[in-house]
């Protein structure tokens, strides 16, 4: 069972939470601030699999994260997961935003936390893994995009949705970026390199 | 700015969306809180309105605030009013919502049951699936029970993403609503077939959650699951399953074994390095379960060692940790093939990722040897000096701590080496763990007692330099170890040189400024050394020398006295009087060391951890009743001031090893009683039996390292443990010269005198001998210690729930009790038969008698042909049973390759049977009227005797493995019972005649032990011939090699067992004897006595009984039923031995013959052709056994393969006598 999944960026601020027990927010915060901690002492070559102690509550539990340029994707597990399959997970996951979100970078996952949190659910549901086939994943969430933007059409001028909503996916990231560039933000890198990650994994595509 | 803009533009007809929201808040970094709250304001008044809309885009800002830690639990009315609005767009936001922040705990929950409901039967399949991701993350007991019929509904829908979402979410309903898990299982079953992978998954991976809690439950399913892993591609799946394997293996060894193949062949196949490292992992607990019995499996743990050092050496370092944990798994069983591994796993404590270093840390512990100890632990405190960062060197500690004292100091050679260590991590700073090093000390020094003059010169060291190790340590846990110096000194100052000087420097000033606890310890302390000084004076007259000793200490208490910890004012107080008596004592010139010294008499013996917690309450003492009437309440304070010492205590014992196995407790409690038969009041310990090491007169040829303690202990540059190291080195060369030199003498000797055996010994690591004989004493037990073992089982274990019997789901049979299946199949049909009671053996007995009367004939022969087909019947039943039996599975291993050879072979010569002709007649006659009459019976009939002749066909195979006497009982039989089967029967039974006399007569029966490939048990039946009364029956066995009789532990092999039961006289009764076997490929006997004593009027006599046990090489094997293809694949597996026989002059029924052997040989039929059959059966060490048995016009043949030829030949040698009865 996976027992949560955080999101964050190097400087801890969380990007996306979800977690498969419930636990109160200030719990939530703290977990986040100590996994941050125990992620951040880390290298890029070291390996990625923490114990990460009773944190989450049983010692089980184990902490498997990668790290793409700004952002800490990290699962916390227990022993009936495997490690290599979590780590490949990851992957998918990410490469499957980088589809949705077309060149995927953290200013999308700021903006569009809720488009985020319904693409995972197409990979993980109730801390079990639903499809690791990036392909089926996509077309799901294609599907899904595809009727809420129908619903739209029909709707009509009588309800307004936000312009943001009725972009759709691929539209969304770019105009984040430019909105974001004209409130002059701190530069933020835009692509995550995915290229390199594949070397570290290296069956990914066999896991497929 | 941007807020402004956002509330210009003209398509927004609220405030802000997600987006907006977003930016303002990175717009206003400073003042990011009460930006926030101004939100959730504006929040607030958007929920208000009745667009939903708008409603949705709040819930929306909502979700992402809770993400930054706001609460938005207040929200939960309007989130479920935006789940059930129409629009996918808006349920999905509120779905989401409700999963982020709804649980248990949220009461308006309940309002959403309905609308779940609504959605989750919705046409549109992500509406259905919305509903279903939300209720994954907030289902309560209340939903699931309400919801458990619609998503089980769910799992059959027709689109496979609805499927696989509602078979994954059915576990989480399991969870909160258990009793659904008995409904929904047969059809989560039917999934793990369905025709999309990804809902196949889902169930495999729901399975595997529920199997992981309670595996024992599921293991029916192993079959279906070893064929997905078989045939699926799907990695996901096939890690899940192998997982799950590796979770089962542990409860049935026999699914391990048929595991290895395929996942050596995936793991030599896989290219995906997560596969493999799981079928790895999973090979590793088949080995581990199999660990005890198997010893051919080398193979595959060099595999597996093999395949994790490339994971180790590969430059990934995930690999390469995963690698070094699945090795500790390994080690745990196989340390030798990790050992050899020692270089790679050594390098990795270099490797720059600390959890790389503490993994190999980890192996370490398991790794060292004697031989190696000092090696090892000689890099690790290089590591120490290296190591930055406290936690890494605290751990690093800890190991070096943990490798050397692991099962009570086993590897240890040299313990002058060891203290030299424990003093050198004294120098570590700004570590936490110097109560342990400290414990350690007090450990050895107490426990080895050839250590205490070195440990005390040590410590004497470490106290004269305690300013080193005080001065920077105030702050952190080093000085912890003066407590231990100190009290060393003090309890042995006996072995003190200097022991002024040490007293001297307890009474420094600076001491005032340690820790409380550990002055108070020097306070005591340095009583212990004042008292042996002034003996020390006393004897050798310095009286001056003396008072002086007495003035320093006078002088210098008053400063403990002043301080300001209880403990150490109170004891330097009553101490400064003493001396202060003492004093004046001096000075009137009494003699007074012999009466301080008699303060500190007696020795201190360890005591184990628990062993007060195991002093068995004596029988008939009632520890709640009173003693004394029970006092008016008030006074029952006085228990209370136990506790303050009691801590103390604690502290001693807190690091013992705790682990004494039964055997070892009960060698010490024996050693123990010995000595205090002859000190009734002291309880003096005893060495360990395992730690002797030579303290008989041979010591002398055992080098021994001389401490010279004038030679100066510490070399300048070179830490002292090195020291130790080299010298250890010199001594195991030398000592290995000597035992070279031994060994030539003894090869010159053995010249001389060739009938001598002398055996080599081999230089093993093992044979390295301690450095001095060194007595560890073993913890202290209460006689009669309980071994204990808490069981500490949360009791609000989640899963524990779900613990459900599930068999008969899954075979779809009525329900069958729990404790059914948790036994052990193939154990079910042995048991059948030996529970039988004699009574019910009878039928059998009537079936045979019958057939001799021609009276009977129509009748009987009505009965054969029912019989016949019942019999058929039965067998094709219990095929049909075990098609679903686990066991029946489990049983048939399948090797590859040719069979027909077997089933071609003519049949040929023969062998005279003398039989009575009339019964040979009647068989025959028998024989065709049934198959003539089969069809004709009226069904009803056959329906009653059906499960009559059941019974029989069951008891034929237990029974009677004696011929002759079956015969003469059949005959007599058939003239008392005229009628068929409806009468009582006398009993028969498959025992032998073991013994008679006058007295008593002895049957016996063999049987396997299924659980313990090594044992069979002998049943004897004695029953009393004679009018006396039997008593102190004694059994008793002249073992073999090969066959040994199991005794009660401490018993020697002479001692015969006593037979539990009197017997008045006419009485039988039975009594069981388990007895050991090597081998079992031959038959054996085994001569043996039966002593007893007969008592009747004329007074008692003692009598004997000669016997002789035979095991015949039938009695090891074990009725296991088995498939014809399974049969067929064992056949061509072409790893069996083959050999055949041909017994001419057979007469009865080809059907009576099979029955023979069933019952006579236990073997089971597995398929029958006409007048040819094949038979499998098993041994108790898991060889096959298999059969064709052909018959002729008058001899039959039977053809057999085996995996041992010996074994094979053995029995075809038995059968062949059996038949020749026939």
């Amino acid at each position: 069972m996976i027992n949560a999944i955080l999101v964050f960026n190097n400087h801890g601020k969380p990007r996306l939470v979800r977690f498969y027990q419930h636990l109160a927010e200030e719990v939530q915060q703290q977990i986040i601030r100590e996994t941050f901690h125990l992620v951040l002492k880390r290298d890029d070559h070291i390996c990625n699999f923490l114990e990460c102690g009773s944190l989450f509550g049983g010692s089980d539990y184990k902490l498997i994260y990668r790290h793409y340029a700004t952002l800490y994707f990290v699962f916390c597990v227990d022993s009936s997961e495997s490690e290599l399959g979590i780590l490949d997970l990851i992957q998918v996951f990410v490469e499957t935003l980088d589809k949705c979100f077309e060149n995927v970078c953290e200013l999308d996952l700021i903006f569009h936390m809720d488009k985020v949190h319904h693409i995972l659910q197409e990979v993980v549901i109730g801390g079990m893994v639903l499809e690791t086939n990036m392909n089926e994943i996509v077309a799901q969430v294609e599907a899904q995009s595809k009727l809420e933007k129908a619903e739209q059409g029909i709707a009509g001028p009588a309800v307004t949705v936000p312009s943001r909503w009725q972009g759709g996916l691929s539209a969304a990231p770019s105009r984040a970026v430019s909105a974001v560039k004209n409130i002059n933000l701190p530069e933020i890198p835009r692509n995550i390199n995915i290229g390199d990650i594949n070397i570290k994994v290296p069956n990914l595509s066999q896991f497929m | 700015m941007a807020l402004k803009m956002v509330k210009g533009s003209i398509d927004r007809m609220f405030d802000k969306n997600l987006q907006d929201l977003v930016r303002g808040i990175r717009n206003h970094k400073e003042d990011e809180a009460k930006y926030i709250s101004q939100c959730i304001d504006e929040i607030k008044q958007e929920l208000k309105q009745d667009n939903i809309a708008v409603k949705a885009n709040a819930v929306c800002k909502l979700t992402y605030l809770q993400m930054l830690g706001y609460d938005i639990s207040w929200a939960a009315f309007n989130i479920i009013e935006v789940m059930s609005a129409s629009k996918f767009t808006f349920k999905r936001i509120g779905y989401l919502a409700a999963s982020q922040c709804f649980h248990e705990g949220t009461d308006v929950i309940m309002l959403t049951t309905n609308q779940i409901r609504k959605d989750l039967s919705s046409p549109n399949q992500y509406d259905t699936g919305v509903a279903l991701t939300g209720l994954s993350c907030f289902v309560t007991p209340d939903l699931a029970r309400d919801l458990a019929n619609d998503i089980m509904t769910l799992m059959s829908h027709t689109k496979p993403y609805i499927r696989k979402k509602a078979v994954l979410i059915m576990y989480k309903v399991f969870l909160k609503y258990p009793e659904s898990l008995r409904p929904a299982f047969p059809r989560l079953k039917e999934k793990l077939e369905d025709p999309d992978p990804g809902v196949q998954s889902a169930a495999v991976n729901v399975i595997c959650e529920l199997a992981r809690r309670n595996p024992k439950n599921y293991l029916s399913l192993a079959p279906l699951f070893f064929k997905l892993m078989t045939s699926s591609t799907n990695n996901w799946v096939l890690i899940k399953i192998i997982k799950l394997f590796g979770a089962l293996t542990p409860l049935e060894p026999r699914l391990g074994k048929k595991l290895i193949e395929p996942l050596t062949n995936l793991i030599h196949s896989t290219s995906a390095m997560s596969l493999l490292y799981e079928c790895v992992n999973t090979v590793i607990a088949v080995l581990i379960s199999l660990s005890s019995g198997m010893p051919n499996h080398s193979a595959s743990i060099q595999l597996c060692v093999q395949k994790l050092r490339i994971l180790i050496e590969d430059s990934d370092q995930n690999l390469k940790y995963l690698g070094l944990l699945a090795m500790s798994k390994i080690l745990k069983t196989h340390p030798k093939s990790v050992q050899s591994h020692k270089d790679l796993i050594l390098q990795c404590l270099d490797d720059k990722d600390e959890s790389i270093r503490l993994r190999a840390l980890d192996l370490l512990y398991g790794m060292v040897s004697k031989k190696n100890l000092m090696e090892i632990v000689k890099k690790l405190m290089i590591h120490v000096d290296k190591a930055e960062g406290t936690t890494y060197r605290d751990e690093l500690l800890t190991k070096i701590i943990d490798i050397c004292s692991q099962s009570n100091y086993q590897y240890i050679t040299n313990f002058e080496w060891y203290i030299s260590i424990l003093v050198e991590l004294t120098r570590l700073e700004g570590t936490r763990h110097g109560h342990l090093i400290a414990a350690q000390m007090l450990d050895v020094a107490i426990r080895v007692k050839a250590i205490r003059k070195f440990a005390v010169s040590q410590m004497a060291m470490l106290l004269d330099n305690a300013h080193l190790i005080a001065s920077n340590t105030q702050r952190n846990g080093i000085c912890e170890v003066l407590y231990a110096a100190a009290w060393i000194c003090g309890e042995f100052s006996e072995h003190l040189e200097e022991a002024n000087q040490t007293l001297e420097a307890m009474l420094r000033p600076k001491v005032t400024t340690l820790p409380g606890h550990i002055q108070a310890v020097y306070v005591q302390n340095m009583v212990k050394l004042y008292a042996s000084i002034l003996q020390q004076k006393e004897q050798s007259g310095e009286k001056e020398a003396a008072q002086e000793i007495t003035q320093l200490m006078i002088e210098r208490l008053p400063q403990f006295v002043q301080s300001a910890d209880l403990e150490v004012q109170e004891r330097a107080s009553c101490i400064l009087q003493l001396i202060k008596y003492i004093q004046k004592l001096q000075i009137k010139e009494v003699p007074v060391a012999e009466e301080v010294i008699a303060l500190f008499a007696g020795e201190l013996n360890p005591v184990a951890p628990k062993a007060q917690k195991k002093v068995p309450v004596p029988e008939g003492l009632d520890l709640d009743a009173w003693i004394n009437e029970p006092p008016s309440d008030s006074e029952s304070e006085d228990e209370k001031p136990k506790t303050i010492f009691h801590d103390e205590e604690q502290r001693h014992s807190r690091h013992r090893q705790p682990e004494i196995d039964e055997e070892e407790l009960a060698r010490r409690r024996e050693a123990r009683k010995q000595e205090q038969a002859n000190n009734p009041f002291y309880i003096k310990s005893s060495p360990s039996p395992q730690k002797r090491y030579q303290d008989t007169p041979g010591v002398e040829h055992i080098p021994v390292v001389q401490i010279d303690l004038s030679v100066p202990l510490k070399v300048p540059g070179m830490p002292m443990s090195d020291q130790y190291v080299k010298l250890e080195e010199e001594r195991r060369h030398k000592q290995k010269l000597e035992k070279d030199k031994k060994k030539k003498k003894q090869k010159k000797e053995k010249r001389g005198k060739h009938h001598r055996h002398n055996s080599l010994h081999t230089e093993s690591e093992e044979d390295i001998a301690p450095a001095h004989h060194v007595d560890i004493i073993t913890e202290e037990m209460p006689e009669n210690a309980l071994p204990s073992d808490e069981d500490d089982k949360d009791p609000n274990d989640p899963y524990k729930a779900l613990d459900i019997d599930l068999d008969n789901l899954v075979s779809g049979k009525p329900s069958r009790p729990l404790a059914d299946s948790e036994k052990l199949p193939v154990q079910r049909h042995r048991n059948v038969e030996t529970l039988k009671s004699p009574d019910s053996e009878a039928p059998l007995v009537e079936k045979k008698s019958k057939k001799p009367k021609k009276k009977e004939k129509k009748h009987k022969e009505k009965e054969r042909g029912k019989g016949k087909e019942k019999e058929k019947k039965v067998i094709e039943e219990e095929e049909e049973k075990k098609g679903e039996d686990l066991d029946f599975w489990l049983s048939t291993a399948p090797p590859p390759a040719s069979t027909t050879q077997l089933q071609t072979e003519p049949v040929v010569g023969a062998a005279v049977v003398a039989e009575p002709q009339e019964v040979k007649k009647e068989e025959r006659e028998e024989r065709d009227e049934e198959e003539e009459d089969e069809g004709k019976k009226s069904s009803k009939h056959k329906k009653k005797k059906h499960k009559k002749e059941k019974e029989e066909k069951s008891k034929d195979k237990k029974k009677s493995k004696k011929k002759s006497h079956h015969s003469e009982e059949e005959t007599t039989e058939s003239v008392q019972n005229g009628t068929l089967d409806d009468e009582p029967l006398p009993p028969m039974s498959s025992y032998r005649l073991l013994a008679e006399n006058p007295y008593v007569k002895m049957t016996y029966d063999i049987q396997g032990n299924l659980q313990n490939d090594s044992q069979v048990t002998v049943s004897v039946i004695f029953e009393n011939k004679s009018t006396s009364f039997l008593k102190s029956m004694e059994l008793n066995v002249l073992d073999s090699l090969n066959t040994k009789m199991l005794r009660p532990e401490g018993s020697s092999v002479h001692d015969g067992i006593p037979v539990p039961f009197q017997l008045p006289p006419g009485i039988s009764n039975e009594a069981q004897f388990v007895f050991t076997l090597q081998s079992i490929v031959m038959a054996q006997k085994l001569k043996g006595t039966l002593s007893f004593i007969v008592k009747n009027d004329e007074g008692s006599t003692h009598e004997k009984l000669d016997f002789k046990l035979h095991f015949s090489c039938a009695s090891y094997l074990i009725t296991t039923p088995c498939y014809s293809d399974a049969f067929a694949k064992l056949l061509e597996s072409g790893d069996l031995h083959m050999s055949s026989i041909k017994v001419d002059g057979i007469s009865i029924s080809f059907q009576h013959l099979l029955a023979k052997i069933c019952f006579h040989h236990h073997f089971s039929v597995v398929e029958r052709v006409d007048s040819c059959a094949s038979m499998y059966s098993r041994s108790i060490q898991g060889h096959h056994v298999c059969l064709l048995v052909k018959k002729g016009e008058n001899s039959v043949s039977i053809d057999g393969k085996c995996n041992d030829s010996t074994l094979l030949s053995n029995l075809l040698d038995e059968m062949k006598e059996t038949l020749s009865k026939c």
